[in-house]
């Protein structure tokens, strides 16, 4: 089902406020939106909010043979799938334009830079890898798709431990979980891919754009960086012409910004590893708010409020003397509203033969007549 | 790949340029009589056709029709020879329908679509022989075929792919050069204005090599966009001489 489209007015109210450096839910141009990450039950599950944007990876590793170029290292799959149920413009199925892009830079972001040692991951050589799986599924689409994926899949990939095996001989064993503790991934770093939104020919720039500022945007400008400040990705979309000088201070900004994500993943990692070794309960259910009046409350947002009371004193000054107001309509009998003074009289009748709207006061009698008619209809019927 | 030194100490890669060099540059346009334009182009060993139909009426879905702008429609497709194995898929996988993408989000940047509302421009690129640079040999050819069917364009669009190895820029890779964990660079230039088309970059690269990286990549655009103006003009004399008698 298409997305509704965007009307013009709404289109011209983000502009416009872009060009006043104001954005709809009040942060500046280089703020992130509210980040959250849970984990769920099992390794490798992780769940990341950003703003209103839900995203949930999953990572899942089996036995393999290994790819015949390759054979001594294992193999690596990623899947964005974008369901119906993160927003109405996504149609089950179909490989959409959207669908293909995001993909394409999870994949570049993630198995190009090598943040994962795929060697590692190889059992015997030539018969038997490990095939690591990360399915990222969108579970509310409030834009930022691709930055709220690139955590969820690196976050998840830090937190899944794979299933111990022993070789001997030829014999493989694999041991479950109760047998043997999983071993983590070996990780080299934390790609994290940081989103600029361009307005205007390029004019403004934004950072992580909601919904609403992704519908009236030039072009986007993703750049994946880790905390050791090296670039791994870099892809710009949409029809923008962008110039060297803009590219190298969005570099600059995602160095920044990337640092601050990667403190965040760690922390939640730390704080979910402890509480699995505290044995408290973790997981998908925990993280959901229990049933109390304030859970779906929104956090507070800080709005800039520093000249808000004289503007609106002069907007209220300079406001044009409204248009002559009606006195409240009054109700003399059931069935007959007066609005105005007397002589100008509105009838209301909920009469059912008469639907015509008396403007003169002779036939007030009349009116009066049919009210009390209808009265008495009302008055029988019950 | 180890024991493959991509940059000897003397300054000189694999097939023997040097670091700013490009590759040998072959072009023709006007190669099919049937297409509104078309394009032949070689890179050194990469070898790519580009064909543009339109602007005609827009065919198939109805709701693509733009009131104020003509839609731009790419398929890059790889010939099953192109590559050392052979390829099973040729379109239709992601990285094709990804390129196809990149292409026509470069390609709407450069045209003039405004000057033919409610239309459709079609630009189909295939890749004949596959010998690194792709995406940067698709744009230059269907740069060249845009130009045949005198099609409106803001700027010549010039790509070139570069790479950093050893803390020094290469400009124009080939396949050995861009496998083994180079970081590569693809870049979308409008000479003129020294405008971005279209930016993109995979593998690990300082922040700091950034810079050096896109002058790089924009000197060698700059390069390719005074071979492409030479291979236009040239056509255009061939064409406009009076067949012999």
């Amino acid at each position: 089902m298409k997305d509704t489209p965007l009307s013009n007015c709404e289109r011209d109210f983000l502009l416009k406020a872009i060009e006043e450096k104001k954005r709809l839910d009040g942060r500046q141009t280089y703020d992130y939106r509210k980040m959250k990450i849970t984990f769920g039950t099992d390794y490798g599950c992780c769940f990341v909010d950003l703003g209103k944007t839900r995203v949930m990876a999953q990572v899942s590793g089996e036995l393999v043979a290994p790819k015949e170029n390759r054979p001594n290292e294992g193999i690596m799959f990623f899947n964005i799938e974008l369901s119906p149920m993160a927003s109405p413009a996504f149609e089950q199925g179909r490989q959409s334009e959207l669908s293909v892009k995001l993909n394409r830079q999870l994949e570049r972001c993630l198995r190009n830079s090598k943040c994962i040692d795929t060697e590692s991951l190889c059992v015997v050589s030539g018969e038997k890898v490990w095939q690591i799986r990360v399915d990222v599924h969108m579970l509310n689409h409030d834009g930022n798709l691709m930055d709220a994926a690139s955590i969820a899949a690196i976050t998840a990939l830090c937190h899944f431990k794979r299933p111990d095996v022993s070789i001997q001989g030829d014999e493989v064993t694999v041991y479950s979980p109760e047998e043997r503790e999983p071993i983590p991934l070996s990780i080299y770093h934390m790609p994290i891919s940081v989103s600029f939104s361009f307005f205007q020919q390029g004019t403004y720039l934004l950072v992580d754009p909601c919904e609403r500022e992704e519908r009236v945007m030039d072009g986007l400008l993703m750049i994946a960086m880790n905390k050791h400040r090296e670039i791994c990705s870099i892809q710009s979309s949409g029809g923008i012409m962008l110039l060297k000088e803009q590219v190298m201070r969005c570099s600059k900004i995602a160095s920044v910004k990337v640092s601050e994500i990667t403190e965040l993943i760690s922390k939640a990692l730390e704080n979910d590893k402890r509480a699995r070794k505290a044995g408290g309960r973790c997981g998908f259910a925990e993280s959901m708010p229990q049933e109390r009046i304030t859970a779906l409350k929104t956090d507070e947002t800080s709005v800039e409020m520093t000249d808000a009371s004289e503007r609106a004193n002069d907007i209220v000054e300079n406001a044009e003397v409204p248009p002559q107001t009606v006195p409240s309509p009054v109700v003399p009998a059931p069935g007959v509203g007066q609005v105005g003074r007397e002589g100008d009289v509105v009838e209301i009748s909920d009469s059912e033969e008469e639907e015509v709207v008396i403007l003169h006061p002779e036939t007030q009698d009349k009116s009066s007549k049919n009210a009390a008619s209808s009265s008495n209809q009302k008055g029988a019927e019950t | 790949m180890a024991g493959l030194e991509l940059l000897s100490d003397q300054g000189y890669r694999l097939d023997g340029r040097k670091a700013t060099e490009l590759r040998k540059f072959q072009a023709r346009m006007g190669v099919f009589a049937q297409a509104d334009g078309s394009a032949y182009l070689e890179q050194g060993n990469t070898k790519a056709l580009a064909v543009v139909y339109g602007p005609h009426e827009v065919r198939g879905a109805r709701s693509r029709i733009r009131h104020d702008r003509a839609v731009i429609n790419c398929q890059y497709s790889m010939a099953t020879f192109s590559t050392a194995e052979r390829k099973r898929r040729p379109h239709g996988d992601r990285k094709s329908t990804e390129m196809s993408l990149h292409l026509k989000q470069t390609f709407e940047a450069a045209v003039m679509t405004q000057l033919y509302p409610r239309s459709q421009i079609d630009i189909y690129v295939k890749i004949l022989q596959s010998d690194g640079g792709n995406y940067s040999v698709c744009v230059n050819a269907a740069t060249l075929a845009v130009i045949d069917a005198g099609i409106p364009m803001r700027d010549y669009v010039c790509a070139c792919t570069v790479g950093f190895v050893d803390e020094t820029p290469l400009a124009d890779l080939c396949y050995a050069e861009e496998g083994g964990g180079v970081s590569s660079l693809a870049l979308a230039l409008l000479p003129r204005g020294g405008q971005i088309a279209l930016l993109q970059m995979d593998a690990r690269l300082h922040q700091d090599h950034l810079e050096a990286l896109m002058e790089a990549a924009m000197t060698a655009c700059k390069g390719v966009s005074k071979v492409l103006d030479q291979v236009v003009r040239q056509h255009l004399q061939e064409a406009s001489v009076p067949s012999a008698e």
